[in-house]
């Protein structure tokens, strides 16, 4: 039984790292926007051990840059990370019935896109398995977050200012592949940016928002009014 | 500023977390409604577009660089290009035509 959580740990650990090779660089660029939104880089390092989410997380340091009120800053966290509790909820379908409540919670902490993505490679979740990925992903997200703070302060301004765009780069990389092969997928993304331009530059009423609001306002609204009119098929969601 | 930016980084830690663990701990039952289903099923992907359009042409230079940069990056993306190829790409683009 000890050999196998010893396997299990050291595959866990050589899966995940190719993941955080990854959160190395999003986690980067993710600091850039913690920089300008005043954390320093132990703020940073915290935030990120905490929340380990990019969407969450940039949206919650541009609540922070608009002095945003703590609610705001709570309601635009739950709006931007609540496919985790999707996430979770598959996940724990696929507990054996012996798994203590101490080994969910464990293996909850880490749901993130790419470690429920191993996670459900399985019929059933391996704990072990999932802290050896977690241990070798999650302390390079942290670290990625206070390096970009770091560099922040360091580079010139203008090219700190191209690496601010690297994060733009890293969601298009997640919503154009999705766009392309679902037809709602891509409705939606340009519904979103169509909304996201006029409510910030042409409608007067939505103008005066701050970043924050506009994200979460627009999110319910075209991810309700897609849900109503294109839902999707729960028995096929399971690659979800 | 610094107590403001510590309570903010715990709300939204505090949040997430309980956003990951309410399912396995209390909730426990798949949810079945199929309209929360879809929405969370979109929700990723629009919050992302939301998050980048236009916030990505207002990070650069000038309007120029932004637009060239959306748009390199998005079509890249839209051929498979891998996250830390497109986020190169259009950090390059951004920087080149910002010094125009």
């Amino acid at each position: 039984m000890a050999g196998t959580g010893r396997r299990d740990f050291l595959e866990g650990l050589r899966d995940g790292l190719p993941i955080g090779l990854g959160y190395l660089a999003v986690a980067f660029s993710l600091g850039i926007a913690a920089r300008e939104a005043g954390l320093t880089a132990v703020q940073g390092f915290v935030a990120s051990l905490l929340s380990i989410a990019s969407a969450g997380e940039y949206a919650g340091f541009t609540f922070i840059a608009a002095q945003a009120s703590y609610a705001e800053i709570a309601l635009g966290t739950l709006i931007t990370n609540a496919r985790y509790l999707l996430m979770s909820t598959a996940l724990s379908q696929r507990f054996s019935d012996e798994t203590p409540l101490a080994q969910r919670i464990g293996v909850g902490l880490g749901v993130t896109d790419e470690l429920f993505g191993l996670a459900i490679a399985r019929p059933l979740v391996r704990p072990i398995y999932q802290y050896g990925a977690m241990l070798s992903s999650i302390p390079l997200w942290c670290i990625g977050t206070s390096a970009g703070i770091v560099a922040g302060q360091l580079l010139p301004a203008r090219v700190v200012t191209a690496l601010s765009v690297s994060l733009f780069g890293m969601f298009l990389a997640v919503i154009m592949p999705a766009a392309r092969t679902d037809r709602v997928v891509r409705v939606c993304v340009l519904a979103s940016f169509a909304a996201s331009y006029a409510a910030s530059h042409l409608i007067p009423f939505t103008m005066g928002w701050s970043n924050g609001t506009r994200i979460i306002a627009l999110t319910v609204v075209i991810s309700a009014a897609a849900a109503l009119v294109r839902p999707i098929d729960p028995e096929g969601d399971d690659a979800a | 500023m610094s107590t403001r930016i510590w309570l903010s980084v715990i709300v939204m830690g505090a949040v997430t977390i309980a956003i990951r663990l309410l399912p396995l701990t209390l909730i426990r039952r798949p949810i079945k409604n199929r309209f929360l289903l879809s929405f969370l099923h979109y929700v990723p992907y629009v919050t992302l577009a939301v998050m980048t359009f236009p916030a990505i042409v207002e990070s650069c230079e000038t309007p120029l660089a932004g637009f060239a940069a959306l748009a390199v990056g998005a079509i890249a993306a839209w051929y498979g290009a891998n996250m830390v190829s497109v986020a190169a790409l259009c950090c390059v683009v951004a920087f080149v035509l910002g010094l125009l």
